[in-house]
């Protein structure tokens, strides 16, 4: 029995599908919900989520940081910032990158380039799981 | 002297024509532009429910909520007011229509003895409020025709920070909300403390059972509730921003509509009058013609009569 799965952000619905299957990663860990799970509030953390559509495929998103709610058989991901791994500029995402760990590694106490970092490897991380997965 | 007064009236029809053109050019732009703000709008509106719809299930699960952005203030001492207006001008009433609810807030306020800040979103206001040497709590400009959350995000900042650190006890929103390409209205929303039916009413939504959900927290509510809040005002901040772009486009294109209306009829009118000028030359030209063949011939009418008469007749 598939439930309904929704990528929200403030500008725009980003991914609607019913899914069987959601895994995320919220501030203290992993956690899948399936359908008929209770209702859940999370917050999440720079983390890839899965969607596991309901015709069998696997929809792949880098969510940096928002929250997850599971109600009704339905789970909404609220995030300012969620991408759908096909939307993913790897070369982008690759220079800044390095200009994240250029920078961390002049100041190591930089929150914002550890966030940044943190980000663009998870923006790499994502896209190259879809790579190898349509090969 | 006619063809000088021709020649004015020619150069000032040409100069409204030109004009004509430009408003013409901003209405096309403003009507293309309130289809993209009204989708931006539209596009807007799950997050908003969404987080609206969580913050609810947290309050409702987390009962006593003790977050600063939710405690009313017992005395309300200073209210921020955030304004939102364009950047530019040449949109009729839009910018002046939010200016003056401003003004009355504030009257309300200070007649309550409350004092006063402001927050600027907007160039227009930003020139007034300076004009009056009124020194705005922030100003936010340059966005407004076409707002990002990130605007959003700046702007909420800066209100949660001041809130927080007690400059002020409340802060209201004035805005122009789209209610459709004819309409918009000026509204005054309170956006901190935040309501508390806002809060309150939990999750009723239909489908659960009357004892409601008991939901799961992780990490805690509380600490979901304190990173939550903040996003929540940005979210109503962006819609705030998102509403007052699509009727700033709204409104300039109806002001350019009819500035190109009001130029056509100037033309017509100027035209009427050169016209008229023109024929009047005219005939001026032709009586002084005819009065001076008519003198001419009657002076050789007479001088002529005795030598030639058919030669007089003929000229």
């Amino acid at each position: 029995m598939p439930f309904a799965v929704q990528f929200v952000s403030p500008e725009k619905v980003l991914f609607e599908a019913e899914a069987e299957m959601v895994v995320c990663r919220t501030t203290d860990g992993e956690i899948a919900f399936l359908p008929g799970h209770v209702p859940f509030v999370g917050a999440l953390g720079i983390a890839k989520v899965r969607v596991l559509v309901a015709d069998s495929n696997e929809v792949v998103a880098a969510v940096h940081g928002g929250f997850v709610e599971v109600a009704n058989d339905r789970v909404t991901v609220l995030s300012d910032i969620a991408e759908l791994s096909d939307q993913i500029d790897t070369k982008r995402a690759g220079r800044a990158k390095e200009a994240a760990a250029q920078k961390l590694a002049n100041d190591p106490t930089d929150a914002d380039a550890s966030d940044a970092l943190a980000r663009a490897e998870l923006r790499l991380e994502v896209a190259g799981a879809t790579a190898s997965a349509t090969r | 002297m006619a063809g000088g007064q021709e020649r004015i009236l020619k150069r000032r029809i040409a100069s409204v024509q030109s004009t004509k053109k430009i408003t013409r050019a901003m209405e096309l732009i403003a009507a293309s532009r309130i289809v993209k703000a009204q989708q931006a709008v539209h596009a807007a509106v799950p997050y908003s429910e969404c987080i609206t719809e969580v913050v609810r299930d947290l309050g409702a699960a987390s009962g006593a909520v003790n977050s600063p952005l939710l405690k009313p203030r017992d005395e309300i001492r200073r209210v921020a007011i955030v304004l939102f207006t364009a950047d530019r001008g040449l949109c009729g009433a839009y910018n002046s229509s939010v200016i003056r609810a401003t003004e009355g807030a504030l009257r309300e306020h200070r007649d309550l003895g409350r004092g006063e800040a402001v927050v600027i979103v907007g160039r227009k206001a930003e020139g007034y409020f300076r004009y009056r040497g009124f020194d705005p709590e922030a100003s936010f400009t340059g966005f407004t025709d076409r707002p990002t959350y990130e605007d959003a995000r700046m702007i909420g900042r800066e209100v949660t920070r001041g809130f927080v650190a007690g400059n002020y006890d409340a802060v209201e929103l004035i805005y122009t909300r789209f209610v459709s390409a004819g309409t918009q209205e000026v509204v005054r929303r309170p956006l901190v403390p935040l309501e508390q039916e806002v809060i309150e009413g939990g999750d009723a939504r239909p489908g659960t059972d009357t004892v409601g959900p008991s939901y799961e927290f992780e990490p805690s509510a509380e600490a979901i509730l304190d990173s939550l809040l903040p996003r929540y005002i940005d979210a109503r901040i962006y819609a705030a921003l998102l509403n007052a772009a699509a009727s700033e486009h709204a409104s300039r294109q109806r002001a350019m509509k009819s500035a190109t209306d009001n130029a056509d009829e100037l033309i017509t009118n100027l035209t009427r009058v050169m016209n008229r000028a023109r024929q009047d030359s005219i005939t001026t030209e032709i009586m002084e013609i005819v009065s001076g063949a008519e003198a001419l011939r009657s002076d050789n009418s007479e001088e002529n009569a005795t030598v030639d008469s058919t030669n007089g007749a003929s000229s």
